[in-house]
């Protein structure tokens, strides 16, 4: 079990209030992934219901019993650091074991648990090396070890991607999605990057300066986006928005149109939207175009087929039914 | 960059270096070799530097007198006591203000050294009155107890400094992993500081070793440390020089191998976290 609730919790560091009030209810089994720019409370959040950070105001339940006030290590609960936060002194097995004989578990059943990690994991070869002898993939593999031996209601994690180079990012994505769906553990996972949380999330809750803009699945939040922000947010790359009487054609303050959304012509007066090129980047399967329009640069994704030059004249038509309409306080219509 | 040094700056500065280390070694060079003279010679004028006649008996003199090894033994008793009940102390008190501090950490921290700055025999008085009343003067475990207080804000200033050096990820690494405080403390934060803990330990061994004042005011007989025992025979009677200087050879000898054979936890510990 390892259903968390969350119940107007609040958080201050002194006079700064970094998280005003967020209710949150996150089912047991789920993958939830807490994105948003820097700053913007995610790895607070994910500290408070650890507990190494006390709320100002607020309960927080975990399977339904209140446990806002209990220290992290009576929680139940593991956590993944960015930094993989392992004991330079002990040896990957010491490591992965420690939690275990926290819990003065028997050591024959500690021996039986850290070899199934390890094989799990493919660190059989390093249990007797010590955390600087391994790669940055290894470290984080040793530390996610040391999560799921101890069986926690729920793992945390805590931008743990961000120190591995782009290659082996992909890779460990797709072995905490697949372990998620070995363990079926709640997971709880803070990023920055978008594209890991639409990659790995069942829901992704969005936040934006310490309050929830959006909690819904990843299609959800792409296809109904809640507001300008989250609009702006998911999708890579980011959407474009057209303010003024272009919008106003559509009845809206902002309107916005994402780059995938657009048909082009080279034709004059086939598009509504006309425009030069800038630059074009060819990435091989797609090529995104930034055009200058009369609304602004605007960004077009197109397939990696066909070849655009400087300068080039472009017509571009949004698609109207994937038109996203706003009102002047960013909500969406 | 390499910076191009010529021969002759290189040989100069050599020169130097070793000059400045000579004139700040002499001291202790002069009381080694007087302390192989006899009375006679140690007063000689011109004074000789080897000495003539190689003698034992100003060793055998002063153990005679007073008894060295009693000395020693309350030395030893004495610096590594009172710097392991330091350490114990020290460790939760540094473990709180370097992971979990408040804003008054800063000024707890100042007005910890600042106890170090005022000149001891301020507080001489009442302290020896203290001691009178609780029947401590003259005792091994009343010294470890003083030379404890006087060494702690040391102490703890230089395992608070190694503690910040300690990513506190890891301590919360392992508070997720369920270890409550003492295993925090003991599984993790210990071991990870064991070359600061070492060298603390070290430095203030030889800090309560080298003590002087406490030791002669609070002690007479019975709990004399070797700071006692070498000055008891800097008196004005009688001609006492190279028995002075076998009595302080003798008594700085333990803290000097000491010094020698751990130079390089000293070193280590001292300069540790200062270059990432």
């Amino acid at each position: 079990m390892g259903s968390i609730t969350l119940e107007h919790v609040n958080k201050s560091f002194g006079d700064v209030q970094v998280i005003p009030d967020i209710s949150l209810e996150i089912r047991d089994g789920e993958f939830v992934v807490f994105v948003g720019p820097s700053g913007c409370g995610k790895s607070t959040l994910l500290r408070l219901i650890a507990g190494l950070e006390d709320t100002t105001r607020g309960k927080i339940l975990l399977d339904g019993q209140d446990f806002t006030d209990a220290p992290p290590a009576r929680r139940g609960l593991a956590m993944v650091f960015q930094s993989y936060a392992l004991y330079p002194h002990m040896s990957v097995r010491d490591n992965i074991a420690f939690p275990l004989k926290m819990a003065r578990t028997p050591q024959a059943e500690i021996d039986r648990k850290v070899e199934y990690a390890a094989r799990t994991l493919n660190l059989g070869n390093y249990l007797d090396r010590r955390p600087r002898a391994l790669s940055g993939g290894q470290r984080q593999r040793v530390a996610i070890g040391r999560a799921i031996v101890r069986e926690p209601k729920a793992f945390l994690f805590d931008e743990p991607l961000s120190n591995l180079d782009a290659a082996l990012r992909v890779n460990m994505r797709l072995e905490i999605t697949e372990l998620h769906q070995q363990l079926k553990t709640t997971m709880v996972y803070v990023t920055h990057d978008q594209v890991e949380a639409m990659t790995m999330a069942d829901r992704i809750v969005v936040l934006n300066a310490g309050t929830v803009e959006q909690f819904g699945s990843p299609l959800e939040l792409y296809k109904k986006p809640a507001n300008r922000f989250v609009a702006g947010f998911i999708g890579s790359p980011k959407m474009n928005f057209v303010e003024g009487a272009e919008a106003g054609k559509h009845g809206a303050h902002s309107i916005g149109v994402r780059p995938e959304h657009f048909t082009l012509s080279t034709t004059p007066g086939a598009g509504t939207w006309a425009g030069t090129v800038m630059v074009a980047e060819q990435l091989g399967s797609d090529t995104f175009l930034h055009v200058q329009t009369d609304l602004g640069l605007v960004t077009v994704r197109t397939d990696g087929e066909q070849t655009f030059r400087h300068g080039q004249a472009l017509f571009l038509t949004p698609d109207p039914s994937r038109i996203y309409k706003f009102d002047a306080a960013g909500k969406a219509i | 960059m390499a910076r191009r040094v010529s021969v002759q700056t290189r040989i100069g500065f050599t020169v130097l270096a070793w000059a400045v280390a000579l004139l700040l070694f002499s001291p202790i060079l002069w009381t080694v070799l007087t302390a192989f003279k006899t009375e006679a010679e140690a007063i000689a004028s011109p004074p000789t530097v080897l000495p003539h006649s190689f003698t034992l008996d100003n060793f055998a003199a002063v153990q005679e007198r007073s008894d060295y090894i009693k000395h020693a033994i309350n030395s030893i008793i004495v610096s590594f006591g009172s710097t392991i009940l330091g350490l114990v102390i020290a460790v939760p008190a540094s473990w709180a203000m370097a992971f979990s501090p408040t804003r008054r950490t800063k000024d707890v921290l100042m007005w910890m050294l600042s106890t170090k700055m005022m000149p001891a025999v301020g507080v001489l008085i009442p302290i020896y009155l203290i001691f009178r009343d609780l029947r401590l003067l003259d005792t091994v475990h009343g010294l470890t107890i003083i030379m404890t207080l006087i060494n702690l804000p040391i102490i703890i200033w230089m395992l608070y400094t190694y503690f910040k050096e300690i990513p506190v990820d890891i301590l919360e690494a392992a508070r997720m992993d369920g270890a409550e405080l003492w295993n925090e403390i003991v599984h993790v934060l210990v071991p990870m500081a064991v070359p600061g803990i070492a060298s603390t330990l070290l430095l203030n061994v030889i800090l309560a070793w080298n003590e002087a004042f406490w030791t002669i005011t609070l002690t007479s007989g019975r709990a004399g440390t070797l700071t006692a025992f070498i000055s008891s025979f800097s008196s004005p009677q009688g001609l006492f020089l190279a028995k002075l200087s076998a009595a302080s050879l003798l008594a700085i000898a333990p803290i000097l191998l000491l010094g020698w054979f751990s130079q390089k936890q000293l070193v280590r510990g001292l300069t540790f976290g200062a270059v990432k």
